[in-house]
């Protein structure tokens, strides 16, 4: 079984450790993981801001990178989703780019869902002690419907406590260029997520996207929270003990005390 | 009303920071979400209910010219009398002379949303007609000088106690329930003001829910009665309705109104569902001598067939604002216009234009929550991006947002040159970082860390480290 992997841009350029717990779950399925080298972005930026024919220009190679492979898998719902939803509707007009598109898009799995349907009751081998709360970004729990299969999942860490947010269902925040084009409201909502983060008595909080994670994991931070922050992935491949996002070398340390910001 | 929607950032921005606002939408957008939820998980069939309306009103629009020359008909045949309405001037044109002719002086109105929409409160006012909105909600933001904040609640903006002084300053009646401490003593005093208008008035105007082809009847939902008073103590009954009311007959309106009560407030059925038919006939106890439907376009029909098609299908149940997280922070009045929320980010743009609009449709994470909730399973999401792309394609997305995205996208289409820059970029801001794995600010990122810190990137991209990782 051969898996190309489309790490996203945000997981190469913020949270490569992501991009390598993916590869290394993908592995113990028994997967030959391969990087295409061409991939830069999926063009959503430009998508969700209009320009749908640069949206295009980027999407064609990607669509050429990725084909040809067993399984297409991507660390995030978001990017997942584009690929999956968009792309078939961007090309409506091209028949021919139409067709590959959704040839992509059928091969296409975030990966989480992927993992759950292909990896067993007990495939996942790690541990975890500690409350772990689940957000759900808005392309995986809408566009995908990927909802149980990260929860099925965390099942699977031996010593993790699942715990639910309040208002899951309600955006972060972050929204792409979203959050700075509109600030004060994207802050707004980030707060109010991080505050449901912190009521639910979470250690950790996971996602399968890292748009949502570093958006949460930073305002969690700016308001001092303890909690620690984490891709989905990271914490199913056991990698927990490197430092979390937005979290600096030192303060994971056990020997370090946590001195939190004043806000 | 003059649009500010042009304004939105400074409007929302006001509206973040105004505490008064913030308690009332608090208060306000929780019981919505959970009443429409309870009631949704209390019908198992919700889910056919919503195909079964998508369909009529899929059907509907495919016929539109049949059935609203049908309805013409039947109100013609019932004894009434329907007039066309190309434009808001034409539609207020029309209120104007049935006012006139009957010799009018005050006009009991009911609540309608297309009546904001053609702003005929102004031009009956300016005409010299006292106008008294009777809706509860509806009144309070008349007398507040407020346009609505929410398609069905429009005072939703106000609390309590605001809405406890304004009847205290304009209110000197005797005899009025005083104090006003409790919803219910306010409710009261509103009723006693407000019943001396129904009695006093000589045109009533309402709204329609629906406009129903097979029988010439309009329909209006409502919680106070006061749209039956409206219609039916004064003399003329004038109709203000939009021509995607249209439904083809009453079998198929039961089917949206199911939809419609569950999905705005929660509830089976309103406590008033009234279905108007003609004037009064010889053997009725009461209604109008004369009943008027006036059929407003306002560039509706230029959307059938087109990119926004399928937003003539809302039946503005206002169930996308109360689940939209940006509606939920900033309310109604940061829009700038009529329609707030998804909705109107939606139909703001192609009814004051995309120039005084643009904003709206960019307010938005496309989070899909509102295509989610609708009953007439709108692809709201869709849309908004579609006025995006107009946007885009007309030259009037920010020159800024334009470089931005035309620097990146030349990076991104060149993988090596891609790898090299992001490469760069990636090592110095972990340098910069200094091991604290986040920024407190950042040059250039100041939107983004005015709210949070800026979580820094690990030590090289994850491209650089796949390729060394496969050297042999």
């Amino acid at each position: 079984m051969r898996v190309a992997l489309f790490v996203s841009c945000l997981v190469d350029l913020f949270r490569p450790s992501a991009g390598f717990a993916a590869v290394k779950l993908l592995e113990r399925l028994g997967a030959e993981v391969v990087v295409p080298p061409a991939q830069t972005c999926c063009g959503q930026p430009a998508y969700n801001s209009g320009d749908f024919n640069t949206a295009r220009e980027l999407a064609r190679p990607l669509v050429d990178a990725l084909a040809f492979y067993d399984h297409v898998v991507v660390p995030s719902g978001s990017c997942a989703g584009m690929l999956i939803t968009h792309y078939p509707e961007l090309f409506k007009a091209e028949p021919l780019w139409q067709a590959k598109a959704e040839t992509l898009a059928a091969r296409t799995r975030e990966l989480s869902a992927f993992l759950a349907e292909h990896g067993g009751d007990d495939f996942i081998d790690a541990s975890f002690a500690g409350k772990v709360a689940m957000h759900d970004s808005c392309s995986s729990r809408r566009e995908l419907g990927v909802l149980d299969q990260p929860r099925a999942l965390l099942g699977q860490v031996s010593g993790l406590e699942p715990v639910e947010l309040k208002d899951a269902e309600t955006c972060c925040g972050f929204g792409g260029t979203f959050c700075v084009k509109y600030p004060d409201i994207s802050g707004r909502m980030v707060s109010d997520k991080a505050e449901a983060v912190v009521a639910s008595g979470a250690d950790l909080l996971v996602s399968g996207d890292l748009g949502c994670l570093m958006n949460i994991a930073g305002r969690l931070k700016r308001m001092g929270s303890p909690v620690r922050v984490y891709h989905l992935a990271e914490v199913l491949a056991g990698m927990t003990s490197s430092p979390g996002i937005g979290d600096g070398a030192i303060e994971n340390s056990p020997l370090a005390i946590a001195e939190p910001e004043k806000p | 009303m003059k649009p500010t929607s042009h304004a939105f950032s400074s409007n929302a921005h006001r509206a973040l920071h105004d505490r008064t606002l913030q308690q009332a939408l608090a208060k306000a957008g929780v019981g919505f979400v959970d009443k429409r939820r309870a009631a949704i998980d209390g019908l198992p069939e919700f889910q056919a209910l919503k195909e079964a309306g998508r369909r009529i009103k899929d059907h509907t629009l495919a016929n539109l010219d049949h059935y609203l020359l049908r309805f013409e008909a039947q109100v013609q045949a019932a004894g009434g009398r329907v007039h066309w309405a190309a434009t808001p001037q034409e539609a207020c044109a029309a209120v104007l002379d049935i006012c006139q002719k009957s010799g009018a002086k005050m006009v009991a109105k009911g609540k309608s949303m297309v009546g904001e929409e053609i702003a005929i409160n102004d031009a009956l006012e300016g005409a010299g007609f006292e106008v008294v909105e009777t809706d509860l909600g509806e009144y309070i933001i008349q007398i507040a000088h407020e346009p609505p904040s929410h398609i069905i609640a429009p005072a939703v903006h106000k609390t309590r106690q605001q809405i406890a002084d304004l009847f205290q300053n304009l209110h000197h009646q005797p005899g009025l329930t005083r104090p006003l401490q409790t919803v219910p003593q306010i409710v009261d005093e509103a009723r006693q003001v407000l019943r001396e208008k129904f009695l006093a008035a000589d045109v009533g105007i309402t709204g329609a829910n629906f406009l129903i082809a097979e029988t010439g009847s309009t329909v209006i939902v409502t919680n106070e009665g006061n749209g039956d008073l409206s219609a039916t103590l004064p003399r003329v009954h004038i109709v203000l309705a939009s021509i995607e009311k249209l439904v083809p007959n009453l079998e198929d309106t039961s089917v949206l109104l199911r939809l419609l009560a569950r999905s705005a407030t929660g509830q089976e059925i309103t406590s008033y569902t009234t279905f108007f038919t003609g004037p009064r006939r010889s053997e009725d106890l009461d209604g109008p001598e004369e009943f008027h439907v006036v059929l407003v376009d306002n560039g509706r029909s230029r959307m059938l067939g087109g990119d926004y098609h399928e937003m003539l299908r809302c039946i503005r149940c206002g169930a996308c604002l109360n689940h939209c997280p940006v509606y939920g922070a900033v309310g109604g009045h940061a829009y700038g216009w009529v329609y707030p929320g998804p909705m109107g980010a939606v139909l703001t743009p192609l009814m004051v234009g995309l120039d005084e609009g643009r904003p709206l449709p960019n307010a938005s994470t496309l989070c899909g929550r509102c295509e989610e909730v609708c009953p007439m399973a709108i692809p709201l999401p869709k849309m908004l991006r579609e006025h995006r792309r107009q946007e885009f394609a007309q030259r009037l997305t920010p020159p800024r947002a334009r470089w931005a995205l035309a620097a990146w996208a030349y990076l991104a289409k060149r993988p090596e040159l891609y790898r090299l820059a992001t490469r760069l970029a990636i090592k110095l801001l972990n340098l910069m970082s200094g091991g604290k794995g986040r920024f407190r600010s950042l040059l250039f990122a100041q939107a983004w860390t005015a709210a949070r810190d800026l979580p820094a990137p690990q030590r090289d991209t994850f491209m650089a480290q796949w390729q060394q990782r496969r050297k042999p």
